[in-house]
């Protein structure tokens, strides 16, 4: 059964794409048959973290606009033969998404792909809208600071209101991806603490990432961080996080905190 | 500047923000324009002054418009002497700065069946000059299928941030939290069974006896009967507390629940 998530938060910059790329990466890592989209026309990124930006020939907009076929488009991955992205174009803008368009591309990938990845623009405008609409479930990234936290509060609604799967009266399955998380900022209380941010939001935790080097590392160096540097602490923590999404019960690390309370904070947050 | 003007100031009294609701009758135009127009010039000649002087919304949902394509539109309206006062389900950035302004939240109210126009009895009766006969009112009859008012309503769900929860009819209970930049508009009172972030204006309709009660307040602002108060008006000892919120003459009133 293909699953459908949209990579959202509404605010820019708090690592939708890193986090596509890496959890995308994860899924594929396991086997599954994985594609990531990106969804922001005119300022697309997905191509250049997964490190394929100069083996785009087709894009989104031509596939919704019947240009080319949906196999034209697709790269595969040169590290994993299980992951594939379908790029955004960078001439275009968002007005060239229609919604019969992507509902198209969407129910096209639904038969040979296990996970389907949207990377969402940041914004709640119709490239937003548009990359949601579909989704199965969401991931809402969010960085412990006020503003983030709010554009994501604001993104849950829409999620809530916008999607087909609210449309129908079904509700959608929505985790909570914390990312940049520093634990000695956090307990300085220069940033929010976990227990704040899922206060705030009230949607089930998916996986804390800390901030680190490594990840803008790779993202520099055309790699996902998760097939980057499978060690480095980044990289366990989204593929956490991508087993939490496959359904296992992974235990809940926060950086810089005992494991004691970490089982207590996950097996809370998970009831 | 601001300064002198705020000397000059002496009449402090608040000033009042209330909500109002009234019925508009909701055009939805179809594509092609020129087509539904047609259609809409014949039913304005079957009843005459059908959209004189009425509050109308168009609801422009779902279709494929451009900002240029919305202004003709307007311009059409215009000459058929149909007021547009606002717009529905258009993105804002088709809405362009001389147009009427956006709206939402709307609920339905039922249809509106325009009567055929009684005119060739009315132009009888003004040959006649007959004044003693009442001349029978073109008015439409306005069916208002709504079912009976309930008095509350329960919102199951966190409200988040920019959403409003709009209820005149009555009271609002919320089980869970109000986020910042979301807002709780109640004709009765609002109960919120988790923190209250964003704003809440209880009483919008004219009612001084509504009240505001919260798990926890961190709210953005109060208002009770159009008077309101702001995060710093309030008294700091009350935040982050169980609060319940009411109206003494013209003083909003807070005190900590048990």
């Amino acid at each position: 059964m293909a699953k459908v998530i949209v990579v959202t938060s509404g605010k820019g910059g708090v690592g939708k794409t890193t986090s596509t790329a890496a959890l995308g990466a994860a899924l594929a890592q396991r086997g599954e048959k994985t594609v990531v989209v990106d969804f922001d026309v005119g300022l697309r990124n997905l191509d250049l973290v997964m490190g394929a930006e100069r083996r785009v020939v087709y894009d989104l907009i031509n596939v919704v606009q019947g240009d080319a076929k949906l196999s034209q488009a697709l790269i595969r991955d040169k590290r994993l033969e299980t992951l594939f992205l379908l790029p955004a174009s960078q001439t275009r803008d968002k007005d060239n998404l229609t919604a019969e368009g992507v509902e198209r591309v969407i129910d096209e990938l639904r038969k040979s792909f296990d996970w389907i990845i949207c990377d969402s623009p940041a914004g709640i405008e119709r490239g937003a809208t548009l990359a949601m609409r579909h989704a199965d479930t969401a991931v809402v990234v969010t960085n412990p600071e006020v503003s983030s936290v709010r554009d994501s509060d604001r993104i849950i609604g829409l999620l809530d209101a916008k999607t087909k799967k609210a449309e129908n009266g079904e509700r959608m399955e929505k985790h909570l991806l914390l990312t940049r998380y520093d634990p000695a900022r956090a307990e300085r209380g220069d940033m929010l603490k976990v227990d704040d941010v899922l206060e705030i939001l009230s949607i089930p935790l998916l996986g804390i990432i800390p901030e680190s080097m490594d990840v803008l590392r790779a993202s520099n160096l055309g790699s996902p961080v998760t097939l980057a540097d499978v060690s480095c602490a980044p990289a366990i923590a989204y593929r956490d996080a991508a087993r939490r999404l496959a359904g296992e019960q992974v235990p809940m690390t926060i950086p810089g905190e005992r494991r004691g309370f970490m089982n207590k904070l996950f097996g809370r947050r998970a009831a | 500047m601001t300064k002198t003007l705020a000397k000059t100031l002496t009449d402090t009294r608040p000033i009042r923000l209330k909500g109002r609701s009234f019925l508009a009758i909701v055009l939805s135009p179809e594509l092609p324009f020129a087509n539904w127009l047609e259609r809409l010039d014949d039913l304005a000649a079957r009843s005459t002054g059908f959209f004189l002087g009425r509050p109308i919304v168009l609801d422009v949902e779902g279709l494929d418009i451009t900002q240029a394509d919305l202004k003709e539109l307007l311009g059409e309206l215009g000459e058929r002497g149909v007021r547009v006062m606002g717009i529905e389900g258009a993105r804002g950035s088709i809405v362009g700065p001389n147009m009427p302004p956006l709206m939402k939240g709307g609920r339905p109210a039922g249809d509106i069946e325009p009567e055929p126009d009684p005119a060739p009895k009315a132009a009888e009766a003004a040959t006649a000059g007959a004044a003693n006969e009442p001349v029978k009112k073109a008015a439409p009859a306005i069916e208002v299928h709504s079912t009976r008012a309930v008095a509350s309503i329960v919102i199951a769900e966190p409200v988040r941030s920019g959403q409003s929860i709009i209820f005149p009819e009555g009271d609002v209970t919320i089980l869970g939290s109000v986020a910042s930049g979301a807002e709780v508009v109640a004709g009765g009172s609002i109960h919120i069974y988790g923190t209250l972030r964003g704003r809440a204006l209880a009483g919008s309709v004219g009612n001084a006896s509504a009240r505001i009660f919260c798990r926890k307040l961190e709210a953005e602002l109060l208002a009770i009967d159009g008077l309101y108060k702001m995060p710093d008006d309030m008294d700091p000892k009350h935040r982050g507390q169980p609060v319940m919120v009411w109206l003494e003459g013209d003083t909003i009133k807070a005190e900590r629940l048990a």
